[in-house]
């Protein structure tokens, strides 16, 4: 008996919470997700093995500092977790559009309330962010004209930790549970009383890592953009990308910390037993509800901006105008980024703190219209009278605009009290904010993809499958949501997974159709993208500039060199490139000098990995593990701060070669 | 399609090359230091919300003890005065390193260690002492914000000590590079960070705690 008890202490010491029963094999669902997972991830490793590309992937990307290769790692991050993200969609969807009456649908509560969660916290997150933060990686060192960003060593660190974060979560759906508690974790359900399991742990120590990347990139982003510009680039000469760039970076810097506060405290009260949220001991639950949305509320903002800079940038291009409004485009996005902090306590007018408290964020809320709807004025004027081309990155534009309307007004509506208190927690609410994040951020990112790809890869996206992704996803997002406004005014509360009420189930179905369209429309962009590269010769872009382009970046080869600009451009525009081709601009052809460069690291990707362990440790409580692990990562820091030779130059003789290259090929182009 | 590259190429309106190229190497404003401030600030936000915090739960006693009960001001003084003194030497030893004397900043940031473990050793005495009367972070929502906002101080002014260590390393091996006076300039933003952020503890938690 004593050797049994001695034995399981060992095995507590080793494995903490882990234990056989910890793998979810008895659901068959996770079983089948799982072996379809290994299959391809199998798949893709064998391909790449018989390639022979691992050289490659980890010296070329995986260690690379390059902020365009980050920013393309970014992307495809972003979209590896979308289609896990679409995954939980539609497992929601067809649940709910089954499961009514005697039916209790196919996944039991236990399990619904785990996609719900992981749904948010991925499309959040792991979709949305890198999206993001990957366009924004790529575009504003090339738009304003420098080489890479400040510290082209966090980037790949940064870019890691995300990942690691995303790892995580992904983790969590073969290994134990996910957090059932709704993607923001409101205590005191996500309190170790009510949620004693690993879900919380996960979710806690996956977005702690997350948000150590995004924030490092963050200060990088504005460090970048505040003292990398090309000489003659003042502020409002700046592309208005780059000026959403670093509006939504300064709210990253200014709202991230928060969200690592909020949730330090929860993990206080999970793992050393205080009593910050808890419902005994002075603990008091609403201040989580209050301070994780004055991070997130920013956090849709920090979404949102460089979408609307995306817009902007396509707007003018394809109408072949100067954007209209430049100035109040600037001030709208500054106004956006200061009354993002003032808005918060919209997300839970219910809580009950009075008339006036709630008046003043009603009304705050419905100012952001404003400049909001500044923006979309601007970006309308800027087509009047334009010579529009309908290429695909302005149909997706087009598409937002009309869409992201739609999704501001019944914002306004939410944005009002007593109207609140009706739809607070409904399908409502849900149609809005998805209205709002697919027809904005998600459409954007499209747009982005679009509009960019040919500048990443050096050949355009087909076309074709591009307007077939593009009006199954309009269409499709639509069906899906329109019904869920129907439900929320008819009181159809969010979260649930299972109806009395058979008159509300033809709504759910119809949301499931529309369902399955995304889902085409996103097959339909897979398809696009292999189409593409199989027909890369026919889609090749030799100039540089396919759309006839406005800013820095059309102004390099399609890809630009590693160096991005041989020599560093004068800037005395707006529109910078349109005013170089306007005035006669000659590429310089001799007398190249070498390029400054930082050197690869494997750093990043080290320093990453152990945190990922650290946290896994620290979900289990195996705490050997983490200790270790967290004593390698501050060690391995140190380590890394003794390496004082970072950065080499390209030779002349190479910036020669490359940019030799570059004139026989526009001379090619030319003849 | 592709031709509006060439098109530029081929206007003869002829702008001289160099109104649109830096020919010289173009070195743009070293950003570290921006940059350090700026996670400075975020970190600033961190300390702002457990000072939040402390705020709405810090009279939430739960039947428990009192700031009155529990703090004893003589220690705190001694300690603000070993984290204060720090700041100090700290400052010497960058004088030291403006007048580019390598010995004599290595001996005042080793004193500015020093006060600042002694800073360290004294509050984990306090804490050790808390928790051994019973008045843990478990014990109400008031002592969790207390442990909580002082402990995450310590935590940054041992991880200080930390970076302090590796720099004196770096500095004896290296001297008094562009890159370690970097390095020093970073650590003295966030070695007197932390000597702003303990005035708040000191007064916001200490000193009005009794008072209440």
């Amino acid at each position: 008996m004593t050797q049994m008890q001695d034995r399981s202490d060992l095995m507590q010491f080793l494995f903490g919470r882990l234990s056989w029963n910890s793998i979810p094999y008895h659901e068959p669902i996770i079983v089948w997700t799982f072996v379809g997972t290994a299959a391809l991830g199998m798949a893709v490793l064998a391909w790449i093995t018989k390639q022979r590309a691992w050289g490659t992937l980890w010296n070329d990307w995986f260690c690379s500092i390059d902020h365009k290769k980050i920013g393309v790692m970014y992307i495809v991050l972003g979209l590896i977790m979308m289609l896990r993200g679409f995954a939980d969609a539609i497992m929601m969807r067809a649940q709910q559009a089954f499961a009514f009456g005697d039916s209790m649908g196919y996944l039991p509560p236990h399990h619904y309330d785990q996609i719900f969660t992981a749904h948010g916290v991925i499309m959040i997150f792991f979709v949305a962010m890198p999206f993001v933060t990957g366009l924004m990686n790529y575009v504003v060192p090339l738009q304003i004209g420098a080489r890479d960003v400040a510290f082209p060593f966090l980037n790949n660190f940064s870019f890691w930790m995300t990942t690691a974060g995303a790892l995580l979560v992904m983790l969590s759906l073969f290994i134990g549970e996910f957090a059932m508690t709704g993607w923001l974790a409101y205590p005191p359900l996500s309190g170790a009383a009510y949620s004693p399991g690993v879900g919380v742990d996960y979710y806690i120590w996956g977005l702690q890592i997350a948000g150590v990347g995004t924030l490092l990139s963050g200060v990088n982003l504005i460090v970048t953009i505040v003292k990398m510009r090309a000489p003659g680039m003042s502020l409002m000469k700046m592309p208005v990308f780059t000026w959403t760039a670093l509006c939504t970076n300064v709210l990253i810097v200014a709202a991230f910390p928060i969200l690592t506060a909020v949730l330090a405290l929860l993990t206080m009260d999970r793992y050393v037993g205080t009593n910050f949220f808890t419902n005994d001991f002075g603990g008091n639950a609403m201040m989580y509800v209050n301070l994780i949305w004055i991070w997130g509320h920013p956090e849709v903002y920090i979404l949102i901006l460089p979408i609307f800079g995306v817009f902007s940038e396509i707007v003018s291009t394809f109408s072949g105008k100067r954007l209209f409004g430049y100035s109040s485009m600037v001030y709208a996005t500054v106004c956006i980024t200061i009354l993002s902090y003032l808005v918060w306590l919209h997300h839970f007018f219910t809580m009950g703190s009075g008339a006036s408290v709630n008046s003043f964020f009603g009304i705050t809320t419905m100012i952001i219209s404003i400049p909001t709807g500044a923006k979309m004025f601007n970006w309308l004027f800027t087509m009047y009278r334009g010579r529009i081309r309908f290429d695909v990155p302005m149909l997706w534009t087009m598409g937002f605009m009309l869409t992201f309307v739609g999704g501001g007004m019944t914002g306004v509506l939410l944005a009002v009290p007593p109207a609140d208190f009706v739809l607070h927690n409904s399908l409502f609410l849900i149609a809005h904010f998805h209205h709002v994040i697919i027809g904005g951020v998600v459409f954007g990112t499209f747009a982005g993809i679009n509009f960019w790809f040919p500048k990443v890869t050096g050949f355009s996206l087909d076309e074709f499958w591009g307007k077939v992704s593009f009006w199954f996803w309009i269409v499709g997002f639509y069906l899906a949501f329109m019904p869920l406004y129907v439900l929320g005014l008819m009181g159809v509360t969010r979260r649930m997974s299972h109806f009395t009420d058979p008159s509300l189930q033809i709504w759910f179905q119809i949301a499931a159709v529309g369902g399955v369209l995304v889902g085409l429309g996103i097959l339909a962009f897979i398809v696009q993208l292999v189409v593409s590269i199989r027909r890369r010769h026919e889609l090749r872009d030799e100039s540089g500039d396919p759309w006839n382009g406005r800013t820095l970046e059309w102004s390099t080869s399609s890809p630009p060199p590693a160096y991005n600009f041989a020599f560093t451009p004068r800037v005395h525009d707006q529109d910078a490139w349109w005013d170089m081709k306007q005035r006669g601009y000659r590429r310089p052809e001799t007398d190249f000098v070498p390029v400054h460069m930082p050197k690869n690291t494997a750093a990043g990707i080290v320093l990453a990995g152990i945190s990922m362990i650290c946290g896994f440790g620290l979900i289990w409580h195996i705490w050997w593990l983490a200790g270790l692990a967290f004593l390698s990562l501050v060690f391995g820091a140190i380590l890394h701060s003794f390496n004082y030779n970072r950065d080499y130059h390209i030779p002349a003789d190479e910036v020669t070669r490359v940019e030799q290259a570059r004139t026989q090929q526009l001379a090619t182009l030319q003849a | 399609m592709s031709t509006h590259a060439m098109s530029a190429n081929a206007a003869t309106s002829g702008a001289h090359a160099d109104e649109f190229i830096v020919r010289e190497d173009h070195h743009p404003e070293n950003g570290t230091m921006l940059g350090f401030w700026l996670y400075l600030m975020s970190d600033c936000l961190i300390f702002a919300v457990l000072f939040a915090i402390y705020g709405v739960v810090g009279s939430n006693y739960a039947a428990g003890p009192s700031p009155a009960d529990l703090f004893d001001l003589d220690i705190v003084a001694v300690n603000t005065a070993m984290l204060l003194l720090s700041s100090i030497t700290y400052g010497f030893a960058m004088l030291e390193m403006a007048r580019k004397r390598t010995q004599m900043t290595l001996i005042w940031l080793a004193i500015t260690g020093v006060f600042g473990l002694c800073f360290i050793g004294i509050e984990l005495y306090e804490f050790h002492h808390l928790i051994h009367i019973g008045a843990g972070p478990q014990r109400s929502a008031f002592l969790s914000a207390f442990f909580t906002l002082v402990g995450t101080h310590g935590l940054h002014v041992s991880f200080g000590l930390i970076w302090l260590v590796t720099l004196m390393t770096q500095v004896r091996k290296h001297g008094l590079t562009t890159e370690n006076r970097r390095r020093l300039s970073c650590l003295s933003l966030f070695w007197h960070f932390l000597d702003v952020i303990w005035i708040g503890v000191f007064t916001f938690v200490y000193l009005m705690g009794v008072l209440r």
